[in-house]
């Protein structure tokens, strides 16, 4: 167990954690306050302008200072649209890990307390869901979704659609790590105390079991927020998540690249970057907190 | 001897072995073979053996924690083996346990007023939150620990203070009846006296009973009022504690009296030949100790003795026990 | 010359950025040759530490910060990893507490006697082999050249420890030092395992470093005795002398802590608290804030260890014997 103060010295002792943590902030903080900070606001096709178009960055020649890193094919500012399509990524990254997290913690719970055929039913579904690519079933999903219903419907359901299915498709990793740990703690005698006094399974295992495998499932819902925005990006680059009116940085990088060749790189690269930055930061948030919350491999007087 | 306050007739528990599920045979593991005690009020009834003899099957099996594959048990003259939950919550208050290991036994996440405060909660609810909290600091006074204690976690304590917290847990619903389950071999030397003493002042102030459960004879002997030798779920030998160490009857319980390290030396001078426990799962059909036995007979590998008991009292389940 | 001799042996391991705590904080030590030593002391007290720094074996990130280990006059700290691996496990061996960390479980036990053996002699497989079974013939392992192609999980606890001990002779060390040997195991398993240590270190006069909590098992096995402290020897003698009349507090109390010693339905001595860890030690003698005869003295300054005793207010030779 690592206490508060623990855990901040180690992360205010750590130039990565450090790093990996300032930059993901930067990028939670841009996206929450883009309406505010953002030049324009890339909805309101009231300030759009045609003739603003393919600018590139405001540095180069021909470019314009409202627009400090260019415009799209349809004259949004890349910084702006950057902004929102942050915030969207990352909502959805964030939504899919909590429908993730839910199916997958209470699923896991229960095949590791009850154990039995309940616990062999609930793990051989999570090998047919791991055998199935996530990817494969959102596209098949997406697709038919999309052929269903008309392009706005779609719009307005799409992040919805996204979470939904990101998350269910992915609930075994959650799944199988709470049932490990649960076994691990469901052996140990704090619990049997608790069944020597008669509390239900139930209370066991939410009072009792449930906050010991905690940690681990921090360190799994950090990486797996980093995996859900990747996810969303492919789809949107396939032009199957979300719709270019309300882009995430996915369908940013999508929407620029037919341009790449015609010389307008800033469409697609500053999205990209942004996305890069983004999921790094994630990752090696993830892999510290893996490091730190990990009694094993920890030394010293924390 | 009606009047016990548990008392287990014939108790079996069986463990099905992991295997394939398409499996032919099923092996079982004989954790516990028809074992009955009767421990009276006020007693402190220790249970001595080696690993695998079954000593903490019983005192799970006694706590509700493993149901018995056959046999019945008794608590002050009621059947609770097959109680449903709701008949048995009343019996639980008067029935605790106190486990081996104190680093395991409380809740990492909770801290010390929670862990007391649930089995009252559970138990008791017609406690209000006041009176749970005066019964949280008496006990906690009782078992010697600091009423400062209350909001720090378990990791903030030692060995020895857990294991304080946890008699103190088993404690909070003022209980009649405790199975202490090797609480003091997780301890180091100067702490086990400690949680020794506790629990005799405890047992002198409450009028507790004690289902102890250990495998240090050393402890038996300054503790226990009587005590049941087990061997491969099996009583051997059960007796009054002084008995047992002046006339010890069973030859395993000899076996077991000599292998304690004297404080004055010289008992190890002796070579010993290898003994080893015999396979739990395929039980030869005689005495089980009878591999390992120096007395034993053709007799004793054929026809399993039953526990008689003896001129001074004592039961041994020996052919040649007298 | 003594065959080791440590001098004012320290080990400290860093804590945060800057400082250091010290695990051992000057320990003396001089083994003849087949002399038996006993090591004595609570968890933590530091006695695993000292034979980890025999062999070198101090892991990461702690070191020996001061002192000298003299073995037949050669300083062990000084030699290279090369240099000391000819001693370690040649003529210095170790029995660990568990024998499955000196076992390799994918290997079969021939393997790792022959294995270990030609690492240190030039030997051919089948001279190799021979003196394998005749070592395990040696610790009574019954039908020995069968078992040479067992598995260690195909052994109960007790054969694979008589194993280990039969790995740490086949090099005819000239020192043993046992960590705990008989911890894991049941009671008759530790007489039988003791008992062999005895007789094959009186046989072949090899000197012996037990390292144990237990003082029943020092008595039985050895000569002279150390009980160890928080990083420090707080006594040292002949093992029935410092027994029979402890004249450090915290030996005296270790022992009337025992239940042997104490009558039945008597309480047993305790010594209050509980030993402090490395990381705050109080000034001066660490046993103080224990002890029932400690003075400011005691509070201000370290005893020196004089006449195998390291306190101010030793217990005399009439306050000793009771």
């Amino acid at each position: 167990m690592i206490s508060l103060k623990g855990f901040i010295t180690r992360f205010l002792s750590d130039p990565v954690a450090i790093g990996a943590g300032s930059v993901l902030l930067i990028l939670v903080l841009m996206a929450i306050l883009a309406p505010f900070l953002a030049p324009q606001n890339p909805y309101d096709l009231m300030q759009l302008d045609i003739m603003d178009s393919e600018m590139p960055p405001s540095w180069k020649p021909g470019g314009d200072e409202r627009f400090l890193l260019g415009t799209d094919a349809q004259g949004r500012g890349v910084l702006s649209t950057i902004m929102y399509g942050t915030g969207i990524s990352l909502l959805i990254g964030i939504g899919a890990v909590i429908v993730q997290g839910v199916l997958g913690v209470t699923l896991g719970l229960i095949a590791g307390y009850r154990g039995g055929w309940i616990d062999a039913f609930l793990m051989r579904l999570a090998d047919i869901q791991m055998s199935l690519s996530t990817l494969m079933i959102a596209i098949i999903v997406l697709a038919i979704f999309q052929a269903a219903f008309d392009a706005n419907t779609y719009a307005d359901y799409a992040i919805f659609m996204l979470i939904v299915i990101i998350g269910v498709a992915e609930w075994p990793k959650f799944a199988r790590t709470v049932r490990s740990s649960v076994l691990g703690e469901k052996s140990k005698e704090y619990v049997d105390a608790a069944r020597v006094i008669g509390l239900p399974p139930r209370k066991i295992m939410v009072t009792h079991i449930l906050p010991n495998t905690l940690t681990p499932v921090l360190v799994i819902s950090t990486i797996q927020v980093a995996e859900a925005i990747m996810t969303e990006a492919a789809l949107s680059f396939l032009g199957l998540g979300m719709p270019t009116d309300r882009p995430s940085l996915g369908s940013l990088i999508r929407s620029g690249f037919e341009f790449i060749f015609s010389g307008s790189w800033w469409i697609t690269l500053y999205p990209a970057i942004v996305l890069v930055v983004l999921i790094l930061a994630l990752n090696l948030l993830g892999d510290w907190l893996r490091d730190v919350l990990n009694p094993k491999l920890r030394r010293g007087d924390d | 001897m009606t009047d016990a306050i548990v008392e287990t007739k014939g108790i079996e528990v069986r463990f099905p072995l992991p295997t394939h599920f398409l499996a032919r045979e099923k092996p079982v593991l004989h954790a516990l073979n028809g074992v009955d005690i009767a421990i009276q009020p006020g007693e402190s009834f220790c249970v001595v053996g080696e690993s695998g003899c079954g000593k903490t099957t019983l005192g799970r099996t006694i706590m509700g924690l493993q149901s018995p594959t056959a046999g019945e048990i008794y608590f002050n003259g009621q059947r609770i083996d097959q109680m449903d939950e709701a008949a048995r919550k009343p019996i639980r208050r008067d029935m605790q346990m106190v486990f081996q290991n104190p680093y395991a036994s409380l809740n990492p996440r909770r801290n010390v007023f929670e862990t007391l405060a649930e089995p009252i909660r559970h138990l008791m609810p017609e406690k209000t939150g006041p009176e749970v909290r005066a019964q949280v600091e008496e006990v906690l006074a009782a078992t010697g620990c600091d009423p400062s204690w209350q909001r720090k976690l378990p990791h903030e304590f030692s060995g020895g203070q857990r294991q304080r917290i946890a008699i103190a847990r088993a404690l909070v619903t003022n209980p009649a009846f405790i199975v202490a389950d090797e609480p003091i071999s997780a301890l180091d030397v100067s702490i086990q006296a400690q949680i020794l003493n506790l629990l005799d002042d405890l047992q002198a102030e409450r009028g507790l009973t004690y289902l102890f459960i250990t495998h240090d004879l050393s402890v038996v002997e300054h503790f226990g009022t009587r005590v049941a030798v087990m061997y491969l779920g099996r009583v051997m030998e059960l007796a009054e504690t002084d008995t047992l160490f002046s006339a010890p009857k069973h030859p395993y319980t000899r076996l077991l009296l000599d292998a304690i390290p004297k404080i004055e030396g010289g008992s190890f001078d002796n070579p010993r030949e290898p003994g080893e426990l015999p396979d739990p799962v395929n039980m030869p059909p005689g005495c089980p100790f009878a591999p390992r036995c120096p007395m034993a007979e053709a007799r004793c590998r054929t026809e399993r003795p039953e526990l008689r008991t003896l001129d001074n009292g004592t039961q041994a389940a020996c052919h040649f026990a007298e | 010359m003594a065959m080791l001799e440590i001098k004012d042996l320290h080990v400290a391991f860093p804590k945060g950025k800057k400082s250091e705590v010290e695990a051992l904080r000057g320990v003396n030590l001089t083994l003849e040759k087949g002399e038996r030593l006993g090591v004595v002391g609570e968890s933590g007290a530091g006695k695993s530490m000292l034979a980890f720094a025999i062999l070198n074996l101090i892991a990461e990130p702690g070191r020996v910060s001061q002192g000298s280990i003299a073995f037949h006059g050669e300083n062990l700290l000084e030699l290279s990893e090369r240099d000391i691996r000819s001693i370690r496990g040649n003529r210095i061996s170790m029995i660990f507490q568990d024998p499955m960390v000196t076992l390799n479980p994918v290997l079969s036990i021939g393997t790792q006697m022959v294995e270990t053996l030609k690492a240190h002699r030039r030997i051919s497989d089948a001279e190799a082999r021979k003196l394998c079974i005749a070592k395990l013939k040696e610790v009574a392992i019954p039908s020995a050249e069968s078992r040479l192609d067992a598995y260690p999980h195909e052994l109960s606890g007790g054969l694979r420890q008589r194993v280990v001990i039969a790995i740490a002779l086949l090099t005819d060390p000239e020192l043993i030092i046992a960590d705990e040997p008989t911890t894991a195991l049941d009671v008759t398993i530790q007489a039988e395992i003791m008992a062999l240590i005895l007789k094959l270190c009186r046989d072949k006069d090899v000197a012996l470093i037990l390292i144990t909590h237990d003082l029943g098992v020092v008595a039985e096995v050895t000569e002279r005795i150390m009980i160890m402290y928080a990083g420090l020897c707080v006594e040292t003698g002949a093992t029935q002398q410092i027994i029979q009349a402890p004249h450090h507090p915290y030996s005296a109390g270790l022992l009337k802590a025992l239940p042997q010693f104490a009558g039945r339905g008597t309480r047993l001595y305790q010594i209050p608290g509980s030993m402090p860890p490395i990381t705050a030690l109080p000034p001066g003698c660490a046993y103080h804030p224990r002890c029932e005869r400690a003075t400011d003295m005691c509070k201000a300054q370290i005893p020196p260890l004089e006449h195998g005793c390291a306190c101010f207010h030793p217990l005399d030779q009439t306050e000793a014997a009771s």
